[in-house]
C-alpha cells in the first residue's frame, strides 16, 4: 500500500534513511517549530497566555517558546489592539524578526481595528505588516488560536523554500 | 449628613465664591465660581475637612455655551468615607486653571490627561504634556468639535492616524431591557436627526 505524504517513508524497507525533497523536509522543519513572538497588547494576550498553559497546550506544536526577543522568534502573534502609538513600535520589532518570519493577527482588534473604530486605534495591523493568518473572536477561544496554527503550518508546508533561495542568490550576484 | 456639614463649611468660608450644595442620590456638588481659587478650596478641603484623597479630576467640553469648559474635582476622605464634588468653568479664551498638584500628588496625571483630550492648562504643573497621544499629535479628541473616526495627522518617525471607516455610522445599542434582537448595535438616528445621515452625530457644526 503507497501512503500519500510528503516524505515517503516506510522505516521497514528504508531502515533509518530519509529520502525526500529538500523543500519537504525544510518546510516540515519549519512548521513543526513554529517560535512564537507574542506581541500581546491587550486582552487576547490573556487568552494567548490560556493557550501557552496547561489546558489548552501550545506545546504540542512545539511552540511553547514564547521568545520575546524578535531576533529568536518565527512568528508574530499579534494579539491585542494596535493604537496608532504602538503602530511603530510593532512595525520595527517585526523588521527585527529575521527571515522566514509569519504574523498571525490574533483577534478583532489585531485584524480589522475590532470594535475601536476611533481616532486612536489602528484598523487593523495588516495596514503595516504582512498578516499570514486572521483569527477572529474577542478573544478568540484558545481552540481557535491553535487552529490557526495549524492552518499557519499548512500554510508553511506549501511555501516553496529553495526557489526563494535561489532568487535571494541571484538578486545578490548582481 | 457629613459630606453636606464639609460643603457648608467650605460655603461659610468661602462666602459668594461657592454656590448652595447640590443633592442628588445622595451627592453633594458645589459650584465654585471663580476657578483660580481652586487651589485655596481644595487646601481647607484637604486640611480641614479631611478630604485627603482625590478620586478623579474630570471636564465637560459645554459646546456652544460660554464658559466652554467645566472642571470636576471629586474629593473623598478616607477616613470618614466622605464624598464631595467641586465643580468650576473655565472660559475658551483663558482655558487654563491652577493646578492642584501641591495638594494632591495624583493630580499630576489627571491634568496631564485632561490636557491631552480637551486642550485645558493647569498653570503650576510642572510637566503638562501629553499623556494618552504622543508628543506633536495636533488635535484634542474628546473636545464636541473632534469628530468620532478621528482626523489624519502625520508625525514622521513616530505615529500617523487615518479617518476611521464608520461603514455608515457609529453602532449603537437601546438602554432598555427590550429582547437581545431590538437590543443589538445598529445604525440608529438620534430623535429629529435625517435618517442616513450619521455625520451629525460625529461632529457639533
Amino acid at each position: 500500500m503507497r501512503t500519500e505524504t510528503e516524505i515517503g517513508y516506510n522505516s521497514k524497507i528504508e531502515g533509518d534513511v530519509v529520502v525526500t525533497r529538500v523543500d519537504a523536509a525544510l518546510n516540515w522543519f519549519r512548521k513543526n517549530s513554529v517560535w512564537p513572538m507574542p506581541m500581546g497588547l491587550a486582552c487576547c494576550a490573556i487568552e494567548l497566555m490560556a493557550v501557552g498553559a496547561s489546558r489548552f497546550d501550545i506545546s504540542r506544536f512545539c511552540s511553547e517558546v514564547m521568545r520575546f526577543s524578535p531576533r529568536q522568534a518565527d512568528c508574530m502573534i499579534v494579539a491585542g489592539t494596535v493604537t496608532y502609538k504602538m503602530a511603530f513600535a510593532v512595525k520595527r520589532i517585526y523588521d527585527q524578526m529575521p527571515e522566514p518570519k509569519w504574523v498571525i493577527a490574533m483577534g478583532a482588534c489585531a485584524s480589522t481595528g475590532g470594535m475601536y473604530r476611533s481616532y486612536a486605534v489602528l484598523q487593523g495591523v495588516d495596514n503595516i505588516i504582512p498578516v499570514d493568518i486572521y483569527i477572529s473572536g474577542c478573544p478568540p477561544r484558545p481552540e481557535a488560536v491553535l487552529d490557526a496554527l495549524m492552518k499557519l503550518q499548512a500554510k508553511i508546508s506549501t511555501q516553496p523554500v529553495l526557489e526563494n533561495l535561489m532568487a535571494v542568490k541571484a538578486l545578490q550576484h548582481h | 449628613m457629613p459630606a453636606l456639614e464639609s460643603a457648608q463649611k467650605i460655603k461659610a468660608k468661602f462666602g459668594d465664591l461657592i454656590s448652595e450644595p447640590a443633592e442628588f442620590r445622595g451627592e453633594i456638588t458645589v459650584k465654585l465660581a471663580d476657578a483660580e481659587q481652586i487651589t485655596a478650596v481644595c487646601e481647607f478641603a484637604k486640611g480641614q475637612l479631611g478630604f485627603d484623597y482625590l478620586v478623579d479630576i474630570s471636564s465637560l467640553d459645554n459646546y456652544g455655551d460660554d464658559p466652554r469648559w467645566t472642571v470636576v474635582y471629586h474629593l473623598r476622605g478616607l477616613k470618614s468615607g466622605n464624598e464631595l464634588r467641586i465643580e468650576t468653568s473655565v472660559s475658551e479664551e483663558k482655558s487654563e486653571l491652577p493646578s492642584v498638584l501641591p495638594i494632591w500628588r495624583t493630580a499630576n496625571w489627571h491634568e496631564r490627561e485632561i490636557y491631552d483630550m480637551m486642550g485645558i492648562r493647569f498653570s503650576g504643573h510642572p510637566d503638562l504634556r501629553r499623556i494618552l497621544m504622543w508628543e506633536g499629535y495636533p488635535y484634542f479628541p474628546l473636545r464636541k468639535d473632534f469628530p468620532l473616526a478621528g482626523k489624519p495627522s502625520e508625525l514622521p518617525g513616530v505615529a500617523f492616524t487615518r479617518v476611521t471607516p464608520m461603514e455608515g455610522g457609529p453602532f449603537v445599542t437601546v438602554p432598555s431591557s427590550d429582547e437581545a434582537v431590538q437590543r443589538e448595535p445598529r445604525v440608529r438616528t438620534p430623535e429629529g436627526a435625517e435618517p442616513g445621515i450619521s455625520d451629525k452625530w460625529l461632529v457639533r457644526k
